[in-house]
């Protein structure tokens, strides 16, 4: 067990959340972060999707990346995260049905994501299937954390809601005679690519002293 | 290409074009001199190459229509459930706490209309309406809403942001107001044009009129917060293509099946009791 979770091991899971996160520090996946944040629980969904999807196909290329020719990796490590993803979203479909129209649209959006090929080309392609492995579930809730704040602010602020539930009372809101109003601007898609840019921004202030 | 060769004396390696007659470190005669062979493959020639990318392709073409043709028959079956969950919906049904197949086979009836008439349906039961408009077989659903009301259950499809639309209007038993809806999309953006799948944006079409006294459609979706005279409907905020998808949908659909909704004279004020020809004389004359 001891070996399992050394802390080579454990730096492969913890960094990516924080450190070296795939949004904030290495950019990555960004256009998916402005597609499905304007609300909390698309967000949610996607954030899982993305970690279960990185985490089983670092698995598979770590296991084949001996095999694999150099000159046409890239070909087959889309090739196994189409495939992974296709199969599952057809179990999805006949098993979970309802769980399969929640994810429709994120399908295709998970198989383009840039973390995954990131992580599959930078970290699974060198190391063996279990670091791997923590490598992508780390990848993955690192940007599961700054979709759920992006989705947060802009659900919060654009709808007054989050997850769908209104949070701020009815009766503040101009139509009612109060004194607060939506801001249209949060649910546009570059509002999104604003508040990725002050997450980063918080973020670096903070770790400064470490880089 | 240089071979790698071994020299057992000295036990050093060093590589040649061939088998060389002495070790050029120690000079040992060739007898103690091997050849290495490199294990394994090389994984970068060319045959190699295209041998894995076919092995590959191969194997996960086999995958994928293997995993499709064995779990297709749960899939088309659960989208058959949907669909009539979805038609259940929009007669003010929770699909989400009823056994939607039971309850689907004890209140609604799949009809098809000819000449303006409707004729039970008997065949399969169809999931995308589409192709069926534009063939012109015209199902309508007769049913019960959950308050009880009879109602004419119309499919109608259309196309939005990034992909189609498609949904069930639920129409009185006079033909004129609109009694429930439901929509959904193929793909639309998250938290903006997917919210046309969302409750309180279908419910607004409740009560709404559908045609104007000379037949046209007037009910149709505006500008969000927009929405003033009877026959409109507030769009999506920030998803204002999905909200005219919604309405070009709702106009062509119903457009479609002015033959049936349009004999009563619910919709022909003018014509209180008009025949087809005079009612499509009325048209062309506009």
């Amino acid at each position: 067990m001891s070996k399992l979770f050394s802390e080579e091991n454990k730096a492969a899971f913890s960094s990516p959340i924080n450190l070296n996160n795939p949004v904030a520090v290495q950019v990555l996946g960004i256009c998916s972060a402005l597609a499905v944040t304007s609300q909390l629980k698309p967000a949610i969904v996607m954030g899982l999707s993305v970690t279960v999807i990185t985490a089983f196909s670092n698995v598979i290329i770590s296991l084949l990346r001996k095999t694999i020719p150099n000159r046409i990796r890239i070909i087959v490590q889309l090739v196994v995260v189409a495939a992974l993803v296709t199969i599952v979203s057809q179990i999805l479909k006949a098993y979970v049905y309802d769980v399969s129209v929640q994810l429709s649209v994120y399908v295709g959006l998970i198989i383009t994501n840039c973390i995954l090929m990131g992580r599959l080309e930078a970290f699974a392609m060198q190391n063996s299937p279990w670091p791997s492995f923590l490598d992508g579930i780390g990848n993955g809730l690192g940007y599961a954390i700054i979709l759920v704040i992006v989705g947060f602010v802009r659900e919060l602020f654009g709808f007054g809601s989050l997850f769908g539930y209104q949070i701020i009372p009815d009766s503040w809101y101009v139509a009612n005679g109060g004194w607060y109003m939506n801001n249209g601007m949060m649910v546009m898609p570059a509002m999104s690519l604003i508040i990725v840019g002050c997450v980063i921004w918080a973020h670096r202030a903070y770790n400064k002293e470490e880089k | 290409m240089a071979k790698k060769f071994i020299c057992e004396q000295c036990g050093q390696t060093f590589e040649a074009a061939s088998m060389p007659d002495k070790c050029p470190i120690c000079g040992a005669d060739s007898s103690k001199i091997k050849e290495v062979k490199s294990k394994g493959i090389n994984t970068n020639s060319n045959v190699y190459t295209i041998c894995y990318a076919a092995v590959m392709v191969i194997i996960v073409a086999f995958l994928l229509a293997f995993v499709a043709s064995a779990l297709k028959e749960t899939q088309d079956a659960n989208v058959a459930n949907d669909t009539k969950g979805q038609i259940l919906s929009a007669l003010g049904y929770d699909k989400a706490t009823i056994d939607v197949a039971a309850v689907f086979a004890e209140k609604v009836q799949d009809n098809l209309v000819e000449e303006g008439e409707l004729k039970p349906y008997e065949g399969k039961f169809n999931t995308t309406y589409g192709s069926l408009i534009k063939n012109g077989e015209l199902h309508v659903f007769t049913a019960t809403t959950a308050n009880g009301e009879k109602a004419y259950v119309i499919p109608v499809v259309g196309r939005g942001l990034w992909g189609g639309l498609w949904g069930y209007i639920a129409v009185n038993e006079a033909k004129d107001k609109v009694l429930g809806t439901y929509f959904y999309h193929e793909s639309e953006t998250a938290g903006l044009g997917a919210r046309i799948g969302e409750k309180w944006f279908q419910d607004q079409f409740i009560g709404k009129p559908i045609f104007d006294q000379r037949n046209n459609v007037v009910l149709t979706v505006v500008k969000a917060g927009a929405a003033q005279n009877e026959n409109e409907v507030d769009g999506v905020t920030g998803a204002t293509l999905t909200s005219n998808g919604v309405a070009a949908m709702v106009k062509d659909g119903l457009t479609a099946y002015r033959g049936f909704l349009c004999w009563s004279e619910c919709c022909c004020e003018k014509h209180a009791d008009c025949t087809k020809e005079e009612c499509e004389k009325t048209d062309v004359e506009q």
